[in-house]
């Protein structure tokens, strides 16, 4: 197909190139020409050129509050693809037709800094997706109960600001955000707020705690409780391969993605596969489904060492 | 999984589709354009191309495509943007890339109503417009909306009221299935026929994994029928008819 008419002249550079000393500059040249061969050759070995196993994820880790002004915040890395989530929580007057609900408005931004593809006043054509996945995804897989954010039926409520800045852009840009989605929300801290005097919900700062004339407080619960989370891994398919936790070089070569998110039940949330030239038969996307169980065993680790990190210091 | 009759609004069985209608050539100065229904929705495809000359960022070595998509009210917002991306990643995967490098198709999907399974028939409609205008395909590519009731039965092609009241929906697209005038040489593929394969695949909501695979089930088997209507409607088209204004 498309890589039919570089791999032909691939393999006469692979052949006389292999006596020659200067091996790096060749490799390099190599990978930038005939980008599919030189994958290829790697997968033949059942490895990738970062020297990963095909169905290995990059390190990831997680780090709570970097944001010291947001309600909740996490910072993500998978590999190289940095992303920062922050939650800024308001009071505001619920809907008519939901009066005991809160409500979350979820954005993911790509600003120029993560990637050169993303130029500035022009906005990438692959965040608005991501955003309405992330949305899609969070809200439908039921982890946040919107109940536990209202304040006073009919009255007030909180309406949760989610916002993800991806600051470096290197494949599995779903994944991590998603992550770094969960992980805010379980760092998050509802601010204490009681009924002032006019009628208003005002915060109240925790050194008035100590007070004697403690006001009302509204809410007791300070954290959020996490039902069933939801957890991805997208893999990329070429030929018979599945490559798990892509990077953007394997992303733009080899162009077909699937993304499994599972809960923590296991159930799936969703199983996007958006086009691509390798149709996906049942035994690939049982084998998907294989690894993401194996990737959410990791992540449940990693985000409940992070957890606990945290309530140590 | 136990035969549950699910009693569905408009009186259909779980596994009847509403009635598809798909009209072609109905633009004269788009090259190729199709309309294509499946109860109350309908959509409306324009193809426009090969043009010369691609996006900043695309490929030139490969022909690329481009989708446009217009909802019937309202302003562009990200669920167009989603389907846009989706659309046109499923029609990259079915057009051949390499014939016309250089160029850039693009494809105008305009709403006219919409009844649930707004997307499916996007791609039909789609489809049917790439095969209006000539453009060279490797096989089509067939699209259902697969419901999964709490019932625990699947229902297909479901209303926009229904897809409001159950649990989880997929959009599935299949290519279809290939009629060769070769006698069929004994199969190489080991996971089966081509049908089989999905070409793309966005689920709403949370269902069991066992009920996702049954859900493609009952996809392939419907898209067997749409794929017969298609080859159907593309065959009855009178060759006199062809004379488009360019």
């Amino acid at each position: 197909m498309a890589a039919a008419s570089t791999s032909g002249s691939g393999r006469d550079i692979g052949g006389s190139g292999g006596g020659l000393a200067a091996g790096e500059m060749e490799v390099e040249a190599y990978r930038r020409l005939f980008p599919l061969p030189f994958y290829e050759r790697h997968l033949l070995d059942s490895v990738r050129p970062d020297a990963r196993p095909l169905h290995r994820a990059r390190d990831t880790s997680i780090a709570l509050g970097p944001v010291a002004s947001a309600d909740g915040s996490a910072l993500v890395k998978i590999g190289d693809t940095t992303m920062l989530a922050a939650i800024k929580l308001e009071v505001m007057t619920p809907s008519a037709d939901a009066p005991d609900e809160g409500s979350l408005a979820i954005e993911f931004h790509m600003p120029p800094i993560c990637s050169p593809i993303v130029r500035p006043g022009r906005p990438a054509e692959v965040a608005p997706v991501v955003s309405k996945q992330l949305s899609d995804v969070i809200l439908s897989s039921g982890m946040i109960n919107l109940k536990e954010l209202s304040l006073i039926t009919g009255k007030a409520a909180w309406m949760a600001y989610l916002d993800i800045y991806c600051l470096n852009s290197d494949g599995s840009l779903f994944d991590a955000s998603l992550l770094s989605a969960i992980a805010a929300f379980s760092h998050l801290q509802i601010p204490l707020v009681s009924l002032s005097d006019d009628g208003r919900v005002v915060a109240v700062s925790g050194d008035l705690l100590e007070d004697e004339s403690t006001p009302e407080l509204v809410n007791k619960e300070r954290k959020l409780l996490l039902h069933s989370i939801p957890f991805s891994l997208t893999c990329i398919l070429h030929k018979k391969y599945i490559l798990a936790d892509p990077t953007a070089e394997e992303e733009s070569i080899m162009e077909t993605s699937i993304t499994v998110v599972l809960d923590s039940s296991e159930r799936l949330v969703s199983i996007y596969k958006p086009g691509g030239p390798v149709l996906a038969h049942t035994s690939t996307v049982k084998d998907c489904i294989v690894l993401t169980k194996h990737r959410m065993k990791e992540l449940q680790n990693i985000l409940e060492e992070s957890l606990s990190a945290m309530e140590v210091v | 999984m136990g035969a549950m009759t699910v009693d569905r609004a408009d009186g259909r069985s779980v596994n009847q589709l509403r009635p598809l209608a798909c009209s072609r050539n109905i633009l004269h100065r788009a090259h190729g354009s199709a309309r294509w229904s499946q109860g109350d929705t309908i959509v409306l495809a324009a193809v426009y191309g090969p043009k010369a000359g691609t996006k900043k960022g695309e490929n030139p070595e490969k022909a690329s495509i481009e989708v446009i998509w217009k909802p019937k009210t309202g302003q562009i917002g990200k669920l167009e943007k989603e389907y846009e991306m989706i659309l046109k990643r499923t029609l990259q995967s079915i057009c051949l890339m390499t014939i016309h490098p250089n160029t850039t198709t693009s494809i105008i999907v305009q709403v006219f109503g919409d009844d649930g399974a707004l997307l499916p028939c996007a791609i039909n409609a789609s489809c049917a417009a790439l095969v209006d205008a000539g453009i060279p395909l490797k096989h089509l590519a067939v699209a259902i909306c697969c419901g999964f009731t709490e019932g625990g039965s699947v229902i297909l092609d479901p209303t926009k009221a229904e897809e409001q009241k159950i649990q989880a929906f997929a959009y599935l697209v299949f290519p279809n299935s290939p009629l060769s005038v070769l006698p069929s040489a004994p199969s190489a593929e080991v996971d089966g026929p081509i049908e089989n394969g999905i070409i793309t695949s966005v689920t709403h909501g949370v269902m069991p994994v066992v009920d996702y695979f049954n859900c493609l089930e009952r996809g392939r088997a419907a898209c067997a029928k749409i794929s017969e209507f298609h080859r159907r409607s593309l065959e009855s088209q009178v060759p006199g008819d062809l004379t488009k204004a360019t």
